[in-house]
């Protein structure tokens, strides 16, 4: 184990991107988190990442407080966004439905 | 009924599905390009990635993100895998991985590290070992559709790590406004002046855009290299927001 | 529907011997962590039990190191899955730190420093179950390991076994900690593979 991976966290919020395509319809790594603890907003895909295992912690760049916890059992997700006061998620004005309920 | 069948459609996106390994090619001694058909493989774009899921006879599953090498060819798209020592998936694609294998894959995701062909204005790519994977999926999605200049950075151990070796040094050639320099940090070829050692203030100011230019920049590589060129760049004056990074981990996938 | 990759085992060692369901035997000490790795200097460093009546019982470092200690060999068992046989340890078992208190209380919280948490029963850090460990192998137990001191619990699945713990607070109901918040068991005995609520 090297030095640097004992202080800090290991991947980005690049890495939640295909577990958090369970829960999300739209690509969230581009979503602007504001630190419930800090204030400070950052986009998920630059929060400190640790995990996979047992869980994903996700906590904020700025003040390194917990964003987000991921952990996907057999037959759920359990999402905590507790650590996030807002999530702004960029969003066309017209957001194209790819299924459309009627012919 | 108009709902889209399951091949490119947001349930398609978010779901495991099979995948069947066409052709692995060697790039070094201890990393591989893997073809994979996923049938109805909706597109991608430059940087994004999959994750993909092996299982055991037993039932026994691991997963692990690989960065898409470059864009997809029909149903067929392309990862590079670098062997990671004791590594339990990444010894499995990149050397006993025989054509024919079935897989799981998720994805494309990740839309935050990404590079679009019509994204104007110079580009800055900084790899460190493996990190390049995704940074040649941009470079080669560049191909014919955009003349935006391009400056690689490339930061590897050794000449025998260079992965892309041949297609860099034919790019290097080719008057496309693409730029290559590469670093390395612990055995250099024969004529290198430079001195081998981990990628300096000097490098990126010497093979880097100034900031005054505001480069769209992409960092990717282990986690302390991502870290320590971000820090130098914002250093040197770039703009935190025009850096985008991609941790692989502590020593890459 | 799980497809099948001919030809991946991954990194499991067959052991023949009985391990909990579930799980493999590994050679190495894979490090897990929820968030950076707190450096506690050791005069600073404090154990504080306190009880579901508000009543505080403090340990410096020096305090803890005056207190008898032993030596515990021990089976642990990850919930992702890997197992190591025979781990050495050496430390201050729980019976010695909370055996003359007061309490009525039947579950208990370990803390740590860094703010992780998990819960058990309080009957499950007694009568030699339990340690306050600083030792591993010999050696001081390295921070990424949970140094200068975690909890030891072997005979549930090892995130119960809190690193860098600073205390345990008595609780008369139970309550979830950092994972059991997100569908970890609240339990959590790997003979019974009770990993997740509802197991």
């Amino acid at each position: 184990m090297n030095e640097q991976s004992e202080r800090a966290a290991v991947y980005d919020g690049n890495t939640l991107a295909g577990p958090l395509s369970e829960v999300f319809a739209v690509e969230v790594t581009t979503a602007i988190g504001r630190c419930r603890s800090c204030g400070s907003s950052s986009q998920l895909a630059t929060f400190r990442v640790y995990g996979p295992d047992p869980g994903f912690v996700g906590r904020c760049p700025t003040c390194e407080d917990v964003l987000l916890r991921l952990v996907r059992t057999p037959d759920s997700v359990w999402l905590d966004l507790s650590g996030v006061s807002v999530l702004r998620i960029p969003m066309a004005a017209d957001s194209t439905s790819e299924t459309s309920p009627t012919s | 009924m108009a709902r889209a069948a399951v091949s490119g459609g947001l349930t398609a996106r978010r779901a495991w599905r099979p995948a069947r390994l066409v052709e692995r090619r060697p790039e070094t001694a201890t990393a591989s390009t893997l073809v994979l058909e996923v049938a109805g493989w909706p597109g991608h774009q430059a940087g994004q990635h999959i994750d993909v899921r092996l299982t055991a006879d037993d039932g026994y599953q691991a997963s692990r993100s690989y960065s898409l090498a470059g864009p997809a060819d029909g149903d067929r798209i392309e990862i590079t895998v670098q062997e990671v020592p004791d590594g339990e998936v990444s010894t499995y694609l990149a050397e006993d991985a025989e054509s024919g294998a079935s897989v799981e894959v998720r994805g494309p995701v990740g839309g935050w590290f990404v590079w679009k062909p019509e994204d104007s204005g110079p580009v800055l790519l900084v790899a460190g070992g493996s990190g390049v994977v995704p940074l040649m999926a941009m470079i080669r999605a560049r191909d014919g559709i955009s003349r935006a200049p391009f400056r690689l950075i490339y930061s590897m151990r050794a000449p025998k790590d260079r992965i892309y070796d041949r297609e860099l040094r034919r790019r290097a050639t080719e008057n496309g406004e693409l730029t290559i320099s590469f670093i390395y940090t612990r055995t250099a070829p024969e004529g290198e002046t430079r001195p081998v050692g981990r990628i300096t203030v000097d490098d990126l100011v010497s093979h880097g855009w100034t900031p005054e230019l505001e480069p769209r920049t992409y960092v990717c590589g282990p986690t302390g290299f991502v870290e320590s060129v971000s820090d130098l760049l914002v250093g040197l004056g770039h703009a935190p927001g025009k850096i985008k990074t991609e941790r692989f981990g502590p020593s890459g996938p | 529907m799980s497809i099948f990759t001919r030809g991946f085992r991954g990194r499991r060692r067959d052991s023949g011997q009985q391990l909990p369901p579930g799980q493999y035997l590994t050679d190495d000490f894979p490090v897990l962590s929820a968030g950076p790795t707190p450096r506690i200097p050791l005069d600073a460093w404090e154990f504080t039990v306190t009880t579901e009546q508000g009543e505080s019982y403090r340990w410096s470092w020096t305090e803890l190191m005056a207190l008898p200690a032993e030596s515990v060999t021990a089976d642990i068992h990850c919930v992702t899955r890997w197992s190591k046989l025979d781990t050495p340890w050496r430390g201050v078992s729980l019976d010695t730190l909370l055996g003359d208190l007061e309490t009525g209380a039947d579950f208990a919280m370990a803390h740590s420093y860094g703010g992780y948490s998990t819960n058990l029963p309080l009957e499950d850090l007694l009568d030699g179950k339990a340690w306050v460990a600083y030792e591993y192998n010999g050696e001081e137990l390295a921070p990424e390991h949970g140094g200068p001191a975690r909890l030891l619990v072997p005979h549930l699945y090892f995130w119960k076994s809190a690193k860098w713990v600073r205390g345990i607070e008595l609780m008369d109901q139970d309550s979830p900690g950092f994972w059991e918040q997100l569908g970890y068991h609240d339990y959590g005995d790997p003979w019974r593979e009770q990993r997740y609520q509802g197991d």
